[in-house]
């Protein structure tokens, strides 16, 4: 069984709560606790039916008396798959949100309210999902009860937003009618849209493909710690532990070690008692080498047929997530998979209008700025290109001063 | 182009690696919270595998309340034998006869929320910068909300208004002095994911997680075991029952359930069952009592 990583993006008035709790009411997530005050409750709809977006609203109460931010995660299965939810709150710190919560994810769901169509707020939503590469979409057009689950509608709906995606170049995209708050096509078909011959939302995201980037097939593997016992019978062993973040490593292959550039042959794969003839993206080994050479954390072992970049100067789209405005005059840390160094951000070059998408020209970056930049580093970075191989193409950026993260990277060119 | 996937336990499992491989990267004097309970003994082997052939880069750490089921302690002194790492126990009667902290009285008197003082004076007596826990998002509404790595100020607390966003695996281990970080390397599991994990990997749990015949009493409604440490009067009637334990704490806290479970197949299946109940809304005492367990368990943390 796999797990599907997936954020829903919308305001709360294009029924993000009533889609999430329908997900999980329909397929028996729901906690006994949550469910009995769910049936407490006085909130219902206008046909009697509980009102599903009391799972989330609970939530929602706890974060206007000050106790939640950000993202909360929701685990439910089915018999195919396993999935994890990250339910970012579309409030004010919207940006921030969405970006921590995407970052992980695999899939987006983007709600769009079949009477109101293409919104601003749906540029907000796709540019956030194109920027972030997330590999798979689902434009849900919601709220179809309330225009008489009327195809043409619908149609036009996926046509204006076809527009919005070749403009973004996002790829991957499903469209479904939906009805969240009667259920139609959420978990079940839906009688009252007998035009629609796809799938259902649960239904999709069971089935959807997994997108393994094209090519982010090129191994890395960062190295996090050096295994040394030293002790008498295991005088001579030496194991670099790591995840592997893309790729494939086997056994017999040639890598380099960046940023000092040696290179030698995989001689072990091995975790514990299990010996691997390879490992997979994903996988956390301990690899031997032939050569002793000088590895340490902050390294990365890269396929020597197939090198990232390697640069102190790196050309970056960034997203600040502080209160506190960038101050370019000023040193901060960035963290690349296990290695961490100083940085500056040398030069502003432009930020996003996220909702117009158009380019604005101006220095100033606060909170939820989203714009690209020139990025110094102390020491070189061996990053490849975000939107290619997301696993080495992301990074944070930490105020030494707070050692709060204060920013999210996604690394595009070196820039020397 | 590569379309391997993981199996979700290997997923998991890898990640929980990654964190802990990340603790021991980032962080000075890190510690492993260790509660005997199932959580805590997955991560043990989480750690194995993480480090082996090596030690572990941290000794564990047991907040013993002096109160423990014998069979608990048992097996935490076999563990730490068979793997041949440290264990640094605080005693909360430590922190009882140092006056920090006072024995509850009454019949509900339970060492339980004494343990919070002893665990923040052992981490300050060691000066942990990290402590490895085995809690769980899906164990409660707040924890779902928590990151995998959550900073602490001096005082122990967890503030949710100043969390750090926690971006792709990157995780952000920077503090000052006198702060430490919490670190959940299983947040991503549920119950039954560790039930499977113990499962697949033939882990060896302490013997109260299976069904066994014992001495208990009834107390609010709950099955506690019948033991010294709790205030037993005349009113208390001892009956013999076969019962099991769904959570490890201590024994003046931890209500057993009535149980034929003898095997862990048939514990998964009970669990898989009781969780059916729980959202049949046909909840009955029992169950209720068990999640409030959880859910004082991940208050510890």
């Amino acid at each position: 069984m796999e797990i599907l990583k997936f954020i829903t993006a919308g305001s709360v008035d294009d029924g993000k709560s009533t889609l999430i709790g329908r997900l999980l009411y329909d397929t028996d997530a729901i906690l006994a606790d949550q469910l009995e005050a769910l049936h407490r409750s006085n909130r219902k709809n206008d046909d009697g039916t509980i009102d599903l977006a009391i799972l989330t609203d609970g939530l929602k109460a706890e974060r206007e008396q000050g106790i939640t931010i950000d993202v909360a995660y929701k685990y439910f299965q089915t018999d195919k798959r396993k999935f994890i939810i990250a339910d970012a709150p579309g409030h004010i710190q919207y940006t921030r949100n969405m970006v921590t919560g995407a970052s992980n994810s695999n899939l987006a769901i983007i709600l769009i309210d079949a009477r109101r169509g293409v919104v601003e707020q749906t540029n907000r939503h796709s540019f956030l999902v194109s920027l972030l590469a997330l590999p798979q979409v689902v434009v849900c057009v919601n709220k179809m009860d309330m225009v008489d689950y009327d195809q043409a509608t619908f149609n036009q709906i996926v046509e204006q937003y076809q527009v919005l995606a070749a403009k973004l170049n996002l790829k991957n995209i499903t469209y479904i009618p939906v009805s969240a708050l009667k259920g139609d096509n959420i978990v079940n078909g839906s009688p009252n849209m007998a035009w629609y011959t796809g799938k259902s939302l649960l239904n999709h995201l069971e089935t959807v493909e997994i997108p393994v980037d094209d090519k982010a097939s090129h191994a890395r593997l960062p190295v996090q710690w050096v295994v040394r016992p030293q002790t008498e019978e295991l005088h001579d062993y030496r194991g670099y532990a790591g995840r592997v973040s893309s790729g494939t490593f086997k056994v017999n292959d040639k890598v380099t070690v960046l940023p000092s550039g040696f290179s030698s042959t995989i001689t072990k794969i091995e975790l514990l008692d299990k010996v691997f003839d390879e490992a997979v993206a994903g996988q956390s080994v301990t690899v031997h080498l032939q050569d002793n050479i000088d590895i340490s954390r902050g390294d990365i072992l890269v396929s020597s047929h197939a090198h990232p970049e390697v640069s102190q100067l790196i050309e970056a789209d960034l997203c600040w997530m502080d209160t506190r405005a960038l101050d370019t005059s000023l040193t901060y840390l960035v963290q690349h998979n296990s290695k961490v160094t100083r940085c500056r951000i040398q030069d502003v070059l432009y930020k996003f209008n996220i909702n117009t998408l158009d380019k604005v020209y101006e220095e100033e970056f606060k909170l939820n700025d989203i714009g690209r930049i020139i990025l110094k580093t102390a020491e070189p970075l061996a990053f490849d290109v975000y939107q290619e191989n997301k696993a080495n193409g992301g990074a944070i950026i930490v105020d030494s001063r707070t050692n709060v993260t204060v920013g999210a990277l996604m690394l595009r060119a070196a820039a020397d | 182009m590569s379309k391997h996937h993981l199996d979700y336990l290997d997923e998991l499992e890898a990640e929980a690696i990654h964190i802990l491989r990340e603790v021991a990267g980032q962080f000075e004097k890190p510690a492993l919270l260790f509660s005997g309970g199932k959580d805590s003994i997955t991560l043990v082997r989480l750690a194995e595998k993480a480090f082996r052939p090596g030690k572990f880069p941290f000794p564990l750490v047991h907040i013993d309340t002096g109160h423990n089921f014998p069979e608990t302690i048992r097996y935490r002194d076999e563990m730490i034998a068979r793997l041949g790492e440290k264990l640094i126990i605080g005693h909360v009667q430590d922190s009882i006869d140092q006056g920090k902290v006072v024995e509850q009285k009454g019949k509900n008197a339970s060492r339980n929320a004494l343990q919070t003082v002893t665990l923040l004076d052992t981490i300050a007596a060691h000066q942990f910068d990290a402590c490895i826990g085995g809690a769980r998002r899906d164990e409660e509404k707040a924890r779902a909300k928590e990151r995998i790595f959550s900073v602490r100020d001096e005082f122990g607390q967890w503030d949710p208004k100043r969390q750090r966003p926690e971006l792709w695996n990157i995780y952000n281990g920077k503090i000052h002095k006198g702060e430490n970080v919490r670190v959940f390397p299983i947040s991503n599991w549920t119950e039954l994911d560790v039930w499977n994990y113990i499962r697949r990997e033939n882990i060896a749990l302490p013997s109260i997680y299976f069904a066994h015949e014992r001495d208990c009493i009834t107390r609010n409604g709950q099955l506690m075991a019948a033991a010294e440490y709790l205030n037993m009067d005349e009113d208390d009637v001892i009956t013999r029952r076969n019962v099991r334990f769904r959570t490890v704490g201590d024994m003046t806290c931890t209500a057993a359930v009535e149980s034929d479970a003898y095997l862990i197949d048939d514990i998964i299946d009970e669990i898989s069952a009781s969780k059916i109940s729980e959202r049949g809304a046909r909840m009955d005492d029992k169950v209720s009592e068990a999640a409030m367990e959880e859910r004082k368990k991940g208050g510890y943390f």
